[in-house]
């Protein structure tokens, strides 16, 4: 199982009158490999849990399961949130950040 | 046929063998056991969810732990109850499901598997014994997830 520890970006000061551009960034759910999860179990989970087609979901666990980890969810932080609650029920390795 | 399979009427039939109930039965107290001790081996079962911030995560834990723990143990408490059952409904099987990938989780961590560990099978591993129920836990945890997809809508 990878343990990455993620860098934060740094932060460029812009010159710019927009004061919620970052809060406005969408965040995206992370899903990350591990050595344990059945590769049928990850695609069963994505299709449950974000009504993916099995189609798509076994796409998803390929690229979690191949590169290491995979976007499977963005939006709002709450909503990103929610998902990893729900990922991390289900026994999945999931994180959430904000968008670059 | 062994193992779990989805029937006409939308319920699963179950069929397992005496030896095989019987650790469904008793597997569950033992992971409740090290989930009130906070064994180490329960670091999959809570996962971080903020890599890069301390602060958020701490505040993410503390708000989730209970929630998550409650619905751990509520399906390690149906697995328990039914694990004699010939048949179940799908909210059963669900939480057959959850217990299961529970008990993989904390059974994997301790024996620290890796994508190779069923390459080639010991024998005379001195953990031979629980490798062979990890990967007779896998076996049947793909065999719910199988009978569950048969259920999924436009699967």
């Amino acid at each position: 199982m990878s343990t990455q520890t993620i860098e934060a970006p740094i932060r460029v000061e812009q010159p710019e009158t927009f004061d919620d551009v970052d809060a406005d960034r969408p965040w995206i759910v992370i899903v990350w490999n591990d050595p344990i999860n059945l590769m049928s179990y990850v695609t069963f989970v994505f299709q449950k849990l974000f009504g993916y087609s099995k189609q798509k979901a076994t796409k998803l666990m390929l690229q979690v399961h191949e590169e290491g980890k995979a976007v499977v969810s963005s939006g709002p932080r709450e909503r990103a949130e929610l998902d990893v609650q729900r990922l991390h029920g289900h026994g999945l390795w999931a994180t959430l950040q904000q968008d670059s | 046929m062994h193992g779990i399979a989805r029937t006409r009427d939308g319920d699963y039939r179950v069929r397992l063998s005496g030896h095989e109930r019987d650790l469904l039965r008793t597997l569950p107290g033992q992971l409740r056991h090290l989930l009130a001790e906070d064994d180490p081996s329960l670091v999959r079962l809570f996962p971080p969810a903020y890599a890069d911030d301390p602060e958020a995560d701490a505040e993410y834990r503390r708000l989730v732990r209970e929630g998550l723990m409650e619905g751990k143990l509520a399906a390690l408490f149906e697995l328990e109850r039914t694990a004699a059952a010939d048949r179940l409904d799908e909210e059963q099987l669900g939480a057959w499901l959850g217990a299961l990938e529970s008990l993989r989780l904390a059974l994997g961590t301790q024996l620290e598997v890796t994508e190779d560990t069923y390459e080639a099978f010991d024998p005379d591993d001195p953990h031979a014994a629980e490798l062979a129920l990890y990967g007779w836990l896998s076996w049947l945890q793909d065999q719910v997830v199988r009978a569950l997809s048969a259920g999924l809508r436009g699967d």
